[in-house]
């Protein structure tokens, strides 16, 4: 494999200045152009002001996470001055840094400049854009125009992405931004089109520009809305609200009913009634919310009723971090609720298996009748990456065992709705049917449903709901390698750590220089906990390092538990932010070099 | 409720169970599922067109002893759960029954938000202003003075005012029965049943372990039919029933307080409900390669 080039783009601004918007737009462009794309936002929980900014990477390859460093910054908000110096000192040498020719910049500004050694590039954002749009927020498009300018990308990759957004508020509209977007590029381009000096990747716009991009919430919704998904409920809670909105954005084309409710209790709980009455049923929310649902997850494994929970994870606890991304859930989502009862814990790390999760959740609820939960994170959630859209497939809809009406009409004994089976699954059959009718307790009941504290049928009911937890295993995905085989170190993480750890691998085995090799080893479903699967890689790692973002180590605690295995080195962080692959190889080096001084001691 | 299923011919032999009631002798809870099944008969809704969605409490164990289909879930959410399991399949006529504490203690915010929906389905609250099952403590409808485990010196709050609280939420039927009374309440439980939209209709009942004084005597003293008191009693006028509701006299009103048509159902403006009623886990999950193309080319 090739070196991977890539160019790394930040747009920053105020909470409501448009960077994030303006990121988008501009993946968009760079993707159609020929590259592949990868891009985050990183914002605050506020709505105007602050500071936030949209990283955008783009390459030759395909990109799993961002890097640290940058080659153009493309400034909104330089009155933020601390934030805007440290904005710059995150550009190479040589990078550009794009700002409004108006403003005049603090003194702290130019010296950051200078000491990075970065070019300025005034442009006249929003004289542009009052002269030629009549409007001063015009000013970002003229911004973006003189970025793909000054990156001599043709205009029409911008012109078509500027029409097209626009085009849903008017024609004029899109004229216009049209316009001031060509302003913007012309400028970019006969002022600094000489000015970028690195290297740009190969563009195969045949590559590329039939790809999606779509962001980890939209994968999983549309992956669940694909798997048979007719019902959400949910109550907006940030990284959590982005699910449910794709189906409210669109229902009446979807047929999907969805439910704002009065709080999370009732997201979960109308969710399980739609679930009980035979609808796939699903709600979104974050860690917080999460935690209000806690007690009716238990109703669901009680009853035996399909339904998908996605936690989104943010920073803990309580309010936490509202906007920063954490892994601080997993442990919790295992064990939530009180009492035993099986549930299946999905762990997503690429927009792809978030698009998978979505509809495997659904397929697993159905055949083993039970709670899923898809646990996501705030990074996850708000990356893009260019997928192929062949990946995305109509899948396969398990409704598991069902007794259908005609099968109830033929039935001559009576129809028992947890009856006691070889796998736990107890076949059932909706309300409505003559024949059908149950009325199923959260207290232990017996095979009809009723209530009862006899001794015998508790074990026997545990034990048949215990028997979906062994069952559900054979459906869990084992973990999976990337890397080098025969590795010197292995990488153990689970979830949205995958991206920035891949690329980590690859930075770090490209580099001849590294004569010992590196993998990581990716869990994307966790519960029940792959045992053999895990035994059979843990057999291939030599030193076992495990990354994860979260103070305790809960994944090093859940293979210790569940595999006896204890990892050699743990890595953590919970500032919020998520692992980079600079920060990584260092920690992969630093560990290196002392399991080197261990081993010789 | 409208109930678009085809109405039948049942007795109460088909709502007969098996199940042994664990109520207490005496208990108001017997009354309240007489009444209850004596509605379902009369409006010829049979076993498996129902759906009862309690919570957790003495009468929250109602649909362990009827036979008809139904669903015993946690304390305070049966309402939740209810509307949920009615948007998902609206052809079951969906009741949510639970106690005063199951539903205006812990779930009083989803009542009041079902009904300023006004979700299509029946709320029956069976009040005998006590904690039955957790052995006595006092509710939120207990008088002010009610001595209990958790109120030894007398419960300091006011009680709850259910019928008040519905009128201002927003609900479009108010009713409230007597379960010494069961024909009179099955009546009133009956029209909840025909009411399109959110029906609540609260069951005054005697709790005999547990508020012995508020006995079957009492209540005959304490409560009135509001249509032999006044026979011009306009049920549609929302401010004759807030001033019944507020007579602050000690004396239960009862029957038809508050009856609204007017209002539009939630469901009726689901805009997956739009263009078919057909409920929608009885609908295709088949989704056309064209559809599915267009849902791909958004992100393209």
């Amino acid at each position: 494999m090739t070196q991977k080039k890539r160019i790394s783009i930040k747009i920053a601004g105020a909470q409501g200045q448009g960077a994030g918007s303006g990121g988008q737009g501009l993946s968009k462009v760079l993707k159609r152009a020929g590259y592949h794309v990868f891009g985050v936002f990183d914002f605050m929980s506020l709505i105007k002001g602050g500071h936030s900014f949209y990283q955008i990477s783009f390459s030759d390859q395909t990109i799993h996470a961002n890097t640290e460093k940058f080659h153009i910054l493309l400034c909104f908000d330089p009155q933020n001055t601390e934030e805007t110096v440290a904005d710059i000192e995150t550009l190479n040498e040589g990078g550009l840094f794009f700002v409004d020719d108006a403003v005049v910049l603090k003194p702290e500004i130019t010296v950051a400049i200078e000491k990075v050694g970065a070019k300025l590039c005034p442009i006249p954002m929003i004289r542009l854009g009052t002269e030629i749009g009549g409007n001063r927020i015009m000013g970002n498009t003229v911004g973006l125009g003189a970025i793909v300018g000054s990156l001599k990308i043709p205009f029409d990759f911008l012109d078509e992405v500027v029409q097209q957004n626009f085009a849903k508020k008017s024609k004029e509209i899109a004229a216009s931004n049209s316009a001031v977007a060509k302003a913007g590029y012309d400028y970019g381009l006969s002022n600094f089109g000489d000015s970028f000096k690195f290297e740009m990747p190969n563009a195969k716009k045949e590559k590329t520009a039939g790809n999606m991009l779509i962001n980890g919430n939209e994968a999983i919704a549309f992956g669940s809305y694909v798997g048979g998904c007719r019902f959400v409920s949910a109550y907006p809670m940030t990284p959590g609200t982005s699910v449910f909105e794709w189906f409210t954005k669109s229902n009446s084309k979807l047929g999907v009913v969805t439910k704002h409710t009065e709080d999370e209790i009732a997201a979960i709980c109308m969710a399980i009634g739609a679930g009980q009455v035979g609808a796939r049923a699903m709600t979104s929310t974050s860690g917080g919310g999460f935690c209000l649902m806690v007690e009716a997850l238990g109703l669901a494994g009680m009853t035996e009723v399909p339904v998908v929970i996605v936690n989104a994870q943010r920073g803990g606890p309580s309010t936490g971090l509202p906007t920063r991304t954490e892994q601080s859930d997993l442990l919790f989502a295992i064990n939530a609720s009180h009492g035993e009862f099986p549930r299946i814990v999905l762990t997503p790390g690429t927009i792809e298996q978030c698009y998978e999760a979505g509809y495997r959740a659904h397929n697993l609820a159905a055949k083993y009748q039970t709670p899923v939960i898809i646990l996501t994170d705030l990074l996850l959630s708000e990356q893009i990456k260019d997928t192929d859209p062949n990946f995305y497939q109509l899948p396969q809809i398990e409704l598991g065992k069902v007794v259908s009406p005609a099968e109830l009409d033929a039935m001559e004994e009576p129809y028992l709705r947890y009856k006691f089976t070889e796998d736990g699954v107890s076949p059932r059959a909706l309300y409505g049917h003559p024949k059908s009718v149950h009325a199923p307790a959260t207290d232990e009941h017996d095979e009809t449903g009723h209530i009862t504290e006899d001794a015998t049928n508790r074990n026997r009911m545990m034990e048949k709901r215990m028997k979906k937890h062994e069952s559900a295993l054979q459906d869990i995905k084992g973990p999976e390698f990337f890397g080098a085989e025969n590795a010197s170190l292995t990488l153990i993480i689970w979830g949205s750590t995958y991206g920035a750890v891949r690329e980590a691998v690859e930075i770090f085995n490209e580099d001849e220089k590294n004569k010992e090799k590196i993998n990581l080893l990716h869990y994307s479903e966790v519960w029940p906990f792959p045992l053999e699967a895990t035994n059979a890689a843990l057999k291939k790692v030599k030193l076992g390092v495990c990354l994860e973002q979260n103070y305790t180590s809960q994944f090093a605690r859940l293979l210790l538990s569940e595999a006896g295995y204890n990892v050699n080195y743990k890595l953590n962080k919970y500032d919020g932010r998520q692992f980079t692959p600079e920060e990584i190889l260092v920690e992969v080096k630093r560990v290196f070099a002392e399991s080197l001084v261990n081993s010789t001691k | 409720m409208v109930i678009t299923q085809e109405r039948q011919k049942v007795t109460a032999k088909d709502f007969k169970s098996e199940q042994k009631s664990t109520w207490c002798p005496g208990c108001g809870d017997f009354g309240i599922q007489s009444a209850l099944q004596t509605a379902l008969i009369n409006a010829g809704i049979a076993p498996w067109q129902v759906l009862l969605v309690s919570g957790i409490g003495c009468g929250s164990k109602l649909p362990d002893y009827i036979n008809a289909n139904g669903y015993m879930t946690l304390h305070g959410r049966g309402t939740t759960i209810a509307c949920g399991a009615h948007l998902a399949n609206p052809k079951l006529v969906t009741i949510s029954i639970g106690g005063d504490g199951d539903s205006l203690g812990m779930g009083i915010s989803h009542a009041v938000h079902n009904m300023r929906r006004n979700m299509d389905i029946v709320q029956i609250i069976e009040n005998n202003e006590v904690y039955g099952l957790t052995k006595g403590q006092y509710s939120p409808t207990s008088k002010r003075g009610f001595r209990t485990t958790t109120s030894p010196e007398g419960a300091i709050e006011f009680a709850v005012n259910p019928l008040a609280i519905g009128l201002a939420a927003g609900a479009t039927f108010i009713g409230r029965g007597y379960s010494g009374e069961p024909k009179f309440t099955a009546d009133i439980i009956q029209q909840a049943l025909e009411h399109k939209g959110y029906a609540l209709v609260e069951v005054l009942q005697t709790c005999p372990s547990y508020n012995k004084l508020q006995n079957t005597d009492w209540y005959k003293a304490q409560s009135y039919k509001v249509l032999e008191e006044n026979p011009n009693y306009n049920c549609q006028d929302p401010l004759q029933a807030f001033e019944l509701a507020l007579k602050d006299d000690g004396r239960y009103p009862m029957g038809i307080l508050y009856k609204n048509d007017n209002r539009p159902t939630y469901i009726e403006q689901v805009p997956a409900y739009k263009e078919s009623q057909t409920p929608i886990i009885e609908r295709s999950l088949k989704i056309e390669a064209d559809f599915f193309a267009n849902l791909k080319n958004a992100y393209v």
